[in-house]
């Protein structure tokens, strides 16, 4: 069973080291990691798919990361609308006979070429899970030489009140008074 | 106007600061700054250890009896990788211990520098939290916080590495005064009315309820909320092993241990029950059995300060997490009282068949562990003494035997199970407790011989503590294992020791030895009166077994009992 998680968590060193060790001795099934800047200054977000068979389990695992002191925020987005992402960068094994079909199924998933030589092409795709790896087994049977992914990123959709406002604002006011 | 200090003059003023008046470490090159700041802060004591080890379980022990933090220091690479052991033994018990490591120069950190290891990687596991210290302007305010972390919420250790360049800056020292605000830390208080109202219900409306008493009882101080409680609902009480002392070993409502070796009329009231009350415990595997048959016909209200313990192994009804005696006094106005003669009159059953069975009725002349435990609560119960025991059978006996009344009297490592806990444990413990309360270890030959080098400590800061060596010879709860599930191959589990007796004369302490139990009390009474640490050496039978023993995966209720005489 999927499910996915929005970690805030304090912008230090270590922090994701802490976070992927956490998982690796629970035993965590982690899918995909993507973690990066939030729009708080000392603040990043991290998204978390994780893959886990009993129920009992996903709420033990927001818990877990909870847990750990530099983990301010968690939120379970699974049964929430949400908008998911991600990018994936496809080296494509492609010569001038194949170039136009290989451009002609980019279009159709609204991908870009954002590299042509002799023999590949790359494509660059952005959507979510299921459009990127439907592309690329659209790929497949010219020839994937490279592929790189991102992992998802997740944003709810409307306005959702975070938790604790008061936290962040009292948080961003320490980080940038520093 | 702020003095100026160095990191090594701060981080002894911070302890200071935190009512720390005793420190366990051993000293070492990336230290050397710290070790030389001793010289001027003599309101702190240090006591020198013989391993690193023992200064964190020193730590520990000091932590159990004491509530306040311990706090252990050591040297960079193997003063701090010989504490990883007692960090983990603090972590899975929940004890607050804060251990100061030296680490080399922030410029010689990732080139394998001598004696550098990544201690913070080392540790990341088995520390609540922990910090690398590279600014000494950062120093005052992370051991402030240090502090704040281990002794709040669910306590854990804390390690904080300080590198020995920023123990040799200076700073204006300021210590903060503000209380530590974290954005991703706030430990548990109160439960909803809705949680209360429900919880009622279930508890009002129980035929065959039991609470079951863990750690968290005793460090939430909530024993007299936990008795208000059972006493107006007349509900039975079952403990585990870290929850023995919680409540009171005589009241007519505790049931005592629960779980592999517990008593057997605990776990059959756990299995029938039809309501179960977990305040301050983890349902652990010890505890439960085979989890898919745990008391299958009870709906179930866990209460804890950790809120990843709620749902994890066992699936509950209500899960509030609070601190216990906080959700105890929400309570306990309203909770009815309920006759429940039926309940009380099943379980006194059990009891007396276990009674039937005790193997202290055995007459046979042997000299067995059980006796001599037996025998040393009879000498010291008045006392209520601290009794820091090891892991293994003797652990087990002293638990079924020793009658703790109060609070913080049994200290030993359950969740962990680290052999070689209980002599460094009770220095620190001795340095906790009041001098009028005795200090007993209870530890096994294999125990003894894993960190024995502690008994010079006890020698050297003269301490009033005295050692039970229960010597039958083996590795006993190994043997016992491989006697009921290895066909009796005993591997590797006898094994020998020096002569206790002048082993300890040889370190400077009083040797005594008991092999038959007429000789017991008057023993007791020698080492008593002596002034300074007493070994005595139990020789018991060396085939024992502790009974009853429910065998891992096996259902709860599925208790190997004593054979029959």
């Amino acid at each position: 069973m999927k499910q996915t998680l929005i970690a805030l968590v304090e912008d230090k060193p270590g922090v994701l080291n802490r976070v992927a060790s956490l998982f690796r001795r629970r035993n965590f099934n982690i899918e995909s990691l993507a973690v990066g800047h939030s729009e708080t200054p000392g603040i990043s977000r991290m998204t978390i798919v994780t893959d886990e068979e009993e129920a009992l389990r996903r709420n033990v695992v927001r818990q877990n990361l909870l847990k750990l002191i530099n983990v301010i925020e968690v939120d379970d987005v699974t049964d929430q609308p949400t908008v998911v992402r991600e990018t994936a960068l496809i080296k494509v094994r492609a010569d001038a006979t194949k170039r136009a079909e290989i451009m002609n199924i980019a279009d159709i998933y609204r991908a870009r070429i954002v590299d042509v030589a002799t023999e590949s092409l790359i494509v660059e795709i952005t959507g979510d899970a299921d459009k990127i790896s439907s592309m690329a087994d659209m790929l497949k049977p010219f020839g994937i030489i490279e592929m790189a992914r991102t992992g998802a990123l997740a944003m709810t959709r409307g306005v959702v009140t975070p938790r604790d406002p008061a936290t962040y604002a009292r948080y961003a006011a320490k980080v940038n008074g520093q | 106007m702020a003095e100026v200090k160095t990191g090594a003059e701060i981080v002894m003023e911070c302890l200071i600061r935190e009512g720390v008046d005793v420190v366990f470490g051993y000293p070492g090159g990336a230290n050397l700054p710290i070790y030389d700041a001793f010289n001027f802060y003599p309101q702190l004591h240090h006591v020198l250890t013989r391993h690193e080890q023992g200064a964190t379980h020193d730590a520990d022990g000091y932590a159990r009896v004491t509530g306040k933090v311990g706090v252990a220091m050591a040297t960079s690479g193997p003063g701090a990788t010989n504490m990883v052991t007692g960090i983990a033994t603090a972590k899975m018990d929940s004890s607050p211990i804060v251990c100061i490591t030296g680490q080399v120069s922030t410029a010689a950190i990732g080139g394998d520098a001598f004696q550098e290891t990544d201690v913070t990687g080392v540790t990341l596991p088995v520390t609540k939290h922990n910090y690398l210290v590279t600014d000494v302007r950062d120093l005052a305010y992370t051991i402030k916080e240090a502090f704040y972390i281990a002794r709040t919420g669910r306590p854990g250790p804390v390690l904080i590495y300080i590198p020995k360049d920023v123990q040799n800056d200076r700073c204006e020292f300021v210590y903060p005064e503000e209380p530590i605000d974290l954005p991703g830390y706030h430990p548990a208080d109160r439960a909803t009315d809705e949680q209360v109202t429900r919880a009622l219900e279930l508890i009002n409306s129980a035929k065959k309820p039991i609470i079951l008493a863990g750690h968290g009882v005793l460090q939430s101080g909530a024993t007299t909320e936990v008795l208000k409680m059972a006493e107006k609902g007349n509900i039975p009480i079952a403990c585990t092993l870290l929850g023995l002392g919680g409540i009171p070993a005589s009241h007519p409502l505790n049931l005592g241990m629960m779980g592999m070796h517990g008593e057997a009329a605990a776990n059959h009231a756990i299995q029938q029950a039809d309501l179960l009350l977990a305040f301050g415990m983890r349902f652990d595997d010890r505890v439960t059995g085979k989890l898919a048959t745990y008391s299958p016909n009870s709906k179930k209200i866990h209460i804890d300060i950790d809120a990843s313990e709620l749902n994890k192994n066992v699936r509950v009804d209500v899960a509030i997490n609070a601190d216990l005696r906080v959700v105890l006094e929400q309570f306990n106005g309203d909770v009815k009282a309920v006759d429940r003669v039926e309940w009380l009159g099943t379980i006194r059953d059990w009891q007396e068949d276990s009674n039937q069975r005790d193997i202290l009725n055995t007459d046979d002349g042997i000299f067995r562990a059980a006796q001599a435990i037996f025998d040393l609560w009879q000498f010291s119960k008045d006392n209520n003494p601290v009794v820091v025991s090891d892991v293994g059978q003797h652990q087990m006996l002293e638990a079924q035997y020793f009658q703790h009344e109060k609070p913080h009297t049994l200290i030993t490592s359950g969740g962990l199970g680290t052999m070689g806990f209980s002599l460094p444990a009770a220095i620190g413990a001795r340095f906790g407790a009041p001098d009028e309360q005795d200090v007993w270890v209870v530890v096994g030959d294999g125990s003894i011989q894993m960190t024995i080098t502690e008994l010079m400590t006890a020698v050297q800061e003269n301490l009033n503590i005295n050692i039970c060596i229960i010597n039958n010879g083996y590795l006993g709860m190994v043997r016992q294992w491989q006697q009921l599930f290895y066909d009796e191959r005993y591997a590797e589990t006898p094994i020998l020791s020096p002569d206790y007796v002048k082993l300890a004369e040889a370190y400077g302490m009083q040797g005594l030895r008991v092999s038959r139990r007429e000789d017991t009390m008057e023993t007791l009474k020698k080492a008593r009166a002596y002034k300074g640490p007493s070994l005595i050496e139990f020789v018991v039978e060396q085939h024992d077994m502790v009974y009853p023993m429910v065998p891992a995966g096996a259902d709860l209720h599925e208790m190997i009992r004593r054979p029959s005489a």
